[in-house]
């Protein structure tokens, strides 16, 4: 029987000829990574560990970037954990204050995941580098543990959901409204378990931002990872980033999936999750009027370096409207600097939107943007659940940077053709 | 493994792990002190209410969202011996074994069975009895190495164990 391209890495990095859907393996890891919220936790399991030390120096991401630079001293004290623990056991890729990022935009631009790694992180989006053909999903902290002692975890073999992306997405459409599509039609448990494979001669339309942006949020589909095929466009931009080595998986021709969707992109339109759910999904032409009073631009799912572009286009010579909160968050120093030197944090500013240091910050409710009773956020972030961004009577609307910029510029939910 | 028996909170679809355990909590690791705002967002009065060895009930997809373990410490240290429901989320069903926090999938019990119902879960045979309603139920059982995982109270001294 076939394999999936998820089903053929698992298979290599457990030293197996194949696996099929179900079977428990124990795969090799070539990357364990843990942020300020959930490595303390992890660092505490393994520290009650009978273990030397963690399997491999290099192998392990350390980033500080939800609640950083801390808002408070319990964060500062998280922090300093992980800090003294990464200089303990001489950890290569730690990331404070000063060079960190989001992680899932700073680790692939940093080059520490390319196609054919197993990679898991105690963070949900870690899924995010499926779009480099990378198996990678999210654990919780004593897997990390584990995973940072052993550099090995154990997986049961997902079956998978083909998606057929076909046809050139309309412009201002990008990979936040493909996926909020995918997730309004499966629902948020539509991939519980499972791979969501990503094919089709639509995807040599989709730029690497937008495929990180799709391959994030399949965590949102309930899907284990989500995955892409490997093709010119991704290599290249692994060349550009990283020097190691990486290996290229094909699904086979009879792999078997559970289930099968095609999606035309070309009749895609701008869509938004409604609260309380990613699921909630309408798209623009469906939506009356609602007012808002917060925009926010960044977070793992939408802060890099085409979000901020689109955005900018379409702030470009326009104000915030009064009373409208406009944060803009690049996701990585990398991605501050470029966006500094094309010019786009001076149109931010001079629309009268903020810019901010990397951090997750209010995506989940941390700080630097936090709602009120009541209040309305138009988000590029991923989770729209109760009390997620702040009181538990506000609201959270997900959308594209485009989406999100032509609301800051109207006050209302709004689609870039309208401003 | 010794049954699981308590009164019954009751929750439906796709609770996340951010109700379970708000992020603005997040800034403390301490069990304790997750589990004094554990479900506030959604249910105010659970913490003033939950004794030791109630058991929560939920339908679909439970512990969906962040891959916080925060969530399943928070739920255990509030006292709750078990959670049942349809389906859990992946990440949600890893971390709660991996800290020793009894789980179980079953549809046709998280359904049926209502808030304020008295239920017993064993383990061994995956039976959940609803005493209230005097009806039974088969979920399944944990295979031996799960059971071993949260006998041990979790992955960390089960792989010290071994």
């Amino acid at each position: 029987m076939g394999m999936t391209m998820t089903q053929k890495i698992l298979a290599a990095h457990a030293g197996l000829e194949s696996v099929q859907a179900g079977q428990l393996i124990e795969a090799d890891l070539d990357l364990v990574l843990g942020n300020d919220i959930t490595s303390p936790v992890a660092i505490h399991e393994i520290e009650k560990m009978n273990t030397e030390g963690v399997f491999h120096k290099d192998k392990i991401a350390l980033v500080m970037d939800h609640f950083t630079p801390n808002k408070d001293i319990k964060s500062a004290q998280h922090c300093k954990c992980v800090r003294e623990f990464a200089c303990k056991h001489e950890i290569t890729n730690y990331f404070d204050v000063g060079e960190m990022g989001i992680e899932h935009a700073l680790l692939p631009e940093k080059g520490l995941t390319v196609a054919g790694d197993v990679i898991i992180g105690a963070d949900s989006h870690t899924c995010t580098y499926g779009a480099l053909g990378a198996f990678s999903t999210g654990v919780g902290s004593t897997d990390m543990a584990a995973g940072m002692a052993t550099g090995k975890a154990w997986f049961k073999v997902p079956s998978a959901i083909k998606f057929v992306l076909t046809g050139k997405p309309a412009k201002w459409i990008s990979g936040k409204d493909i996926i909020l599509h995918i997730i309004g039609m499966i629902g948020v448990d539509g991939a519980l378990y499972k791979s969501m494979e990503f094919v089709g001669d639509g995807i040599q339309y989709l730029s690497m931002d937008d495929r990180f942006t799709i391959a994030n949020m399949a965590i949102e589909g309930g899907g284990k990872n989500g995955i892409f095929p490997v093709d010119e466009k991704c290599e290249e931009y692994m060349k550009a980033h990283s020097m190691r080595e990486y290996k290229i998986y094909e699904a086979d021709e009879d792999a078997v999936y559970d289930e099968e969707y095609t999606i035309d992109l070309s009749a895609l339109k701008p869509t938004v999750a409604f609260p309380h759910l990613p699921e909630n999904t309408k798209t623009i032409d469906e939506i009356d009027d609602i007012k808002i009073d917060q925009v926010v631009i960044g977070s793992c799912t939408n802060g890099r370096l085409e979000d901020l572009r689109i955005a900018a286009e379409i702030l470009k010579g326009k104000k915030v409207a009064k009373g409208i909160r406009a944060i803009v968050i690049p996701a990585t120093q990398q991605i501050y600097l470029d966006a500094m030197e094309a010019g786009y944090l001076r149109t931010f500013i001079e629309a009268g939107a903020i810019v901010s240091t990397p951090t997750c910050g209010p995506c989940l409710g941390g700080h630097m943007g936090i709602l009120a009773e009541y209040e309305r956020c138009v988000s590029t972030t991923n989770r729209n659940f109760v009390g997620r961004m702040g009181h538990v009577e506000s609201e959270i609307y997900l959308a594209s940077p485009a989406v999100a910029a032509a609301s800051a510029i109207t006050g209302k939910i709004s689609g870039p053709d309208e401003v | 493994m010794k049954a699981a028996c308590g009164t019954v909170f009751k929750y439906g679809d796709n609770v996340d792990t951010d109700v379970i355990i708000p992020a603005r909590y997040l800034n403390s690791s301490d069990p304790k002190e997750l589990a004094l705002h554990c479900m506030e967002d959604i249910d105010k009065d659970f913490v003033k209410n939950v004794k030791i060895g109630d058991i929560m009930v939920a339908t679909k997809n439970f512990g969906c969202g962040s891959s916080r373990e925060h969530a399943p410490i928070a739920i255990k240290a509030a006292g709750v011996s078990c959670v049942i429901a349809e389906t859990f989320a992946r990440i949600f069903y890893r971390n709660a074994i991996n800290i020793g926090l009894p789980i179980v999938e079953c549809a046709e019990a998280a359904r049926e069975i209502e808030a304020g119902d008295e239920v017993e879960v064993d383990f061994d045979t995956g039976v959940i009895t609803d005493k209230t309603k005097g009806t039974k139920y088969q979920g399944q059982a944990f295979p031996e190495f799960m059971q071993k995982i949260i006998a041990c109270e979790g992955l960390v001294n089960y792989i010290n164990q071994k």
